[in-house]
C-alpha cells in the first residue's frame, strides 16, 4: 500500500486526499457539525460570522452544518445507488453471457431501449409515475444505470465463459451461482472496479442535478444539489455562499476522475 | 434495394420502434403502481367519489391497452390530451415553449460546433504541447462540473459583478431577435461550455486516430508540410467521425437544456417538464418526455447512419 501511494502522481494524491476528507466528514458528520442538520438556529440568510462560519440558509439553518450532513447524504446515497446498479447489472450481465439464448436476447433488447433514451428524461418520466422520494429516486436511478453495467459485464464475461476452466466447472456439475461467483466474477473484477469509479461520478452528478431540480432528495434532508437551489436567491446579491455546495460537487467529481485516470493508467501500464 | 439502403431503413425502423416502446413504458409503469394512480396522487384522505371522478378524468376506468391506443391515436392527430394541472390542451402549452427550447439549443450549437472542432483540430495538431494540455485540463474540469454550477458562476461574474448580461433569460413573443440573443446569451454560454468540452475531446481523439494511420506517416516521410497533411490527408478521413461526434453531442445538448432552463428561468420545454414532474401532470410529462426522447433518438440514428454511409467497412460488419 505504501509503495503504491509513493508511485501515485500528485494529481491522484490530490484526488485521494479530497476523497478521504469527504468520506471522513460524511462518516463523522454528527460529531463535526456545530449544529443539527435541520435545526433552525437564527434568522434567514445571515452573513458569515464566528457563530455561523458560512452563515445561515433560507430557513435560518446553519450552512456549514448542512454542508457537513450533505456530504453524508449526497455521497452516501450516490454510493448506495451505484452499488445497487452494479450488483444487479453485473449479475444479469454475467448470467446473460453464461446462459445465452432467449434470456440473453430479451435482457439485451430491454437494455437497448433503456440506453436509447437520455437518462435524465427517462428518470424524470419514471419519477413522475412513482412520485419523488428518496427510495423512489434510488430505485429509478439504479434501474437506469443497470443498463450500461449490464452491457459491460456481459461483454467482459463473454470472453471468459468459453474458456476451459469454466467448461471444466460445468462438467463437474457446479451450479449457476458457483459459476457466476467463483469462475466468472474473479476474472472480470478489475474491469468492473474501474467502471465503478466512472459510474459513481455519473450517478453522483445525476442525483445532484435531480435534487437541484427539486425531484431528488427531498427537504428537509440536507443535500448539496438541493442547497444550491434553496439559496439561489443569494447569488443575485453577489453572495457566493450558494455556490459552495456546487463547488463541493465539482471538486469531488474532479477528485474521483483523477483517481480513476491514475488507476486506468496503471492498469494499462502494467499490461504492456 | 442496395445493402446500404436496407441498413439505413433498418436503423430508422429501430429508432421508431424504440419510441413506441418508450411511449408504452409510461402506461405500463402506471399499471404497475401499487394500488392505483388516482389514490397515489390524491392521497389517503380522498373520498370515493373524488377518486371515481379523477379516475374517469385520467381514463383509468379503461383497460391499459385501450388507453394506450386512444392516446396514440390522439398523438397521431396532434392531440396530446389535457394538462391535469392547468386544464389546458397540452399542444397549446407545448407550442411556444418548443420554439424557445429549439432557439436556445440552436443558438448554443451554432457557436459550439465550430469552436469545438477547431479546438480539437489544434489540440490534435499540437499534441502534448502546453496548448494541448491546457485545453484538455479545462475540458476535463468543465465535464466534471454540474451544469447548474457553471450557470451560477456565469451569473455571478458576468451578470451580478460585471453587470453585462441579465440574470434571468425571460423572453416572449414581443422580444426582438437581437434582444433575445442578448438575453439568452448566458444560458447559451453555459450549454456551450459543457458541450464544447465533450465535443473537443472526441474530435481530438478522432483526428489522432487518423493521424496514426500508415498513409499519414507515408505523407510525412515524403516531406509534405504538416498543415497539408492535416487539411488534405487527415481531414477528409476524419470528417465522418467528426460529424458523428457532432451529432452525438447535439443529442447531449438537448438533455443539458433541461437543467440550464431551470437555472435561468427560461420559458422552455425543460422547465415545463420539471414542473410537470413535481405536480405529476402525466399528459404533459408524457408529451414533453417523448419529444426529448424523439430528438435524442433521431440524432443518434443520424449519427449511426452517417458513420455507416461514410465508412464502407461498417456495411459488411458482423
Amino acid at each position: 500500500m505504501g509503495t503504491l501511494l509513493k508511485s501515485a502522481p500528485p494529481s491522484a494524491i490530490f484526488g485521494l486526499v479530497v476523497l478521504v476528507a469527504v468520506a471522513l466528514t460524511g462518516i463523522f458528520a454528527p460529531l463535526i457539525a456545530p449544529y443539527g442538520e435541520t435545526e433552525v438556529v437564527g434568522g434567514a440568510y445571515q452573513p458569515w460570522s464566528a457563530a455561523h462560519l458560512l452563515g445561515t440558509d433560507n430557513l435560518g439553518r446553519d450552512m456549514l452544518s448542512r454542508m457537513i450532513f450533505g456530504a453524508r447524504n449526497t455521497v452516501g446515497l450516490a454510493l448506495l445507488t451505484t452499488a445497487l446498479a452494479f450488483s444487479f447489472g453485473a449479475m444479469l450481465g454475467m448470467l446473460a453471457a453464461l446462459k445465452g439464448g432467449w434470456l440473453d436476447e430479451v435482457m439485451s433488447r430491454m437494455v437497448d431501449v433503456l440506453m436509447a433514451v437520455p437518462a435524465l428524461i427517462l428518470a424524470l418520466m419514471l419519477l413522475a409515475i412513482v412520485g419523488p422520494s428518496i427510495p423512489n429516486m434510488i430505485g429509478v436511478i439504479a434501474v437506469i444505470y443497470v443498463a450500461p453495467v449490464y452491457r459491460l459485464a456481459r461483454a467482459a464475461a463473454m470472453n471468459v465463459v468459453d474458456l476451459d476452466f469454466v467448461e471444466a466447472a460445468r462438467l463437474r456439475g457446479e451450479r449457476t451461482p458457483w459459476l457466476l461467483w467463483r469462475e466468472i466474477l474473479p476474472n472480470i473484477w478489475s474491469t468492473l472496479i474501474a467502471e465503478f469509479g466512472v459510474r459513481f461520478c455519473f450517478v453522483f452528478l445525476f442525483i445532484a442535478a435531480l435534487s437541484f431540480l427539486g425531484i431528488g432528495i427531498q427537504p428537509p434532508t440536507a443535500d448539496w444539489g438541493a442547497m444550491v437551489k434553496e439559496n439561489a436567491t443569494l447569488i443575485s446579491f453577489g453572495d457566493i455562499t450558494p455556490l459552495i455546495p456546487a463547488a463541493a460537487i465539482a471538486l469531488l467529481t474532479v477528485a474521483i476522475n483523477l483517481i480513476v485516470d491514475w488507476m486506468l493508467h496503471r492498469a494499462s501500464g502494467l499490461k504492456s | 434495394m442496395s445493402q446500404l439502403q436496407k441498413l439505413v431503413i433498418g436503423r430508422m425502423f429501430l429508432g421508431i420502434l424504440t419510441l413506441f416502446v418508450v411511449s408504452a413504458l409510461m402506461f405500463v409503469g402506471i399499471e404497475l403502481l401499487p394500488g392505483d394512480l388516482a389514490q397515489q396522487i390524491l392521497g389517503q384522505s380522498a373520498t370515493e367519489s373524488t377518486l371515481a371522478a379523477f379516475r374517469a378524468e385520467l381514463g383509468l376506468d379503461q383497460p391499459p391497452h385501450i388507453r394506450y391506443l386512444d392516446w396514440l391515436g390522439g398523438v397521431l392527430h396532434g392531440d396530446f390530451g389535457t394538462s391535469l394541472a392547468s386544464g389546458r390542451e397540452v399542444s397549446d402549452l407545448l407550442g411556444i415553449r418548443l420554439a424557445n427550447t429549439m432557439f436556445l439549443a440552436a443558438y448554443a450549437a451554432v457557436i459550439a460546433v465550430p469552436v469545438a472542432v477547431v479546438l480539437g483540430l489544434l489540440a490534435a495538431l499540437w499534441r502534448n504541447t502546453l496548448f494541448d494540455r491546457g485545453v484538455n485540463l479545462t475540458a476535463l474540469s468543465a465535464i466534471s462540473m454540474p451544469e447548474f454550477f457553471v450557470g451560477y458562476v456565469l451569473i455571478l461574474f458576468l451578470s451580478i459583478k460585471a453587470g453585462v448580461f441579465p440574470t434571468l433569460a425571460r423572453i416572449d413573443s414581443a422580444t426582438s431577435l437581437w434582444d433575445a440573443l442578448y438575453r439568452t446569451f448566458l444560458p447559451a454560454l453555459t450549454l456551450i461550455l459543457v458541450v464544447v468540452a465533450h465535443m473537443m475531446r472526441m474530435t481530438r481523439a478522432a483526428i489522432i486516430n487518423v493521424l496514426a494511420s500508415p498513409y499519414i506517416e507515408m505523407a510525412r516521410l515524403k516531406g509534405v508540410p504538416q498543415w497539408r497533411i492535416i487539411v488534405s490527408h487527415a481531414l477528409p478521413n476524419a470528417l465522418a467521425p467528426i460529424v458523428n461526434v457532432v451529432a452525438l453531442n447535439l443529442a447531449y445538448l438537448i438533455v443539458g437544456v433541461v437543467v440550464v432552463e431551470v437555472v435561468f428561468s427560461y420559458p422552455g420545454l425543460g422547465q415545463l417538464l420539471v414542473d410537470a414532474v413535481s405536480s405529476r401532470d402525466f399528459p404533459v410529462v408524457q408529451a414533453v418526455g417523448l419529444f426529448f426522447a424523439a430528438v435524442y433518438i433521431t440524432l443518434n440514428v443520424l449519427a449511426d447512419i452517417i458513420s455507416i454511409v461514410s465508412n464502407p467497412r461498417l456495411r459488411h460488419g458482423r
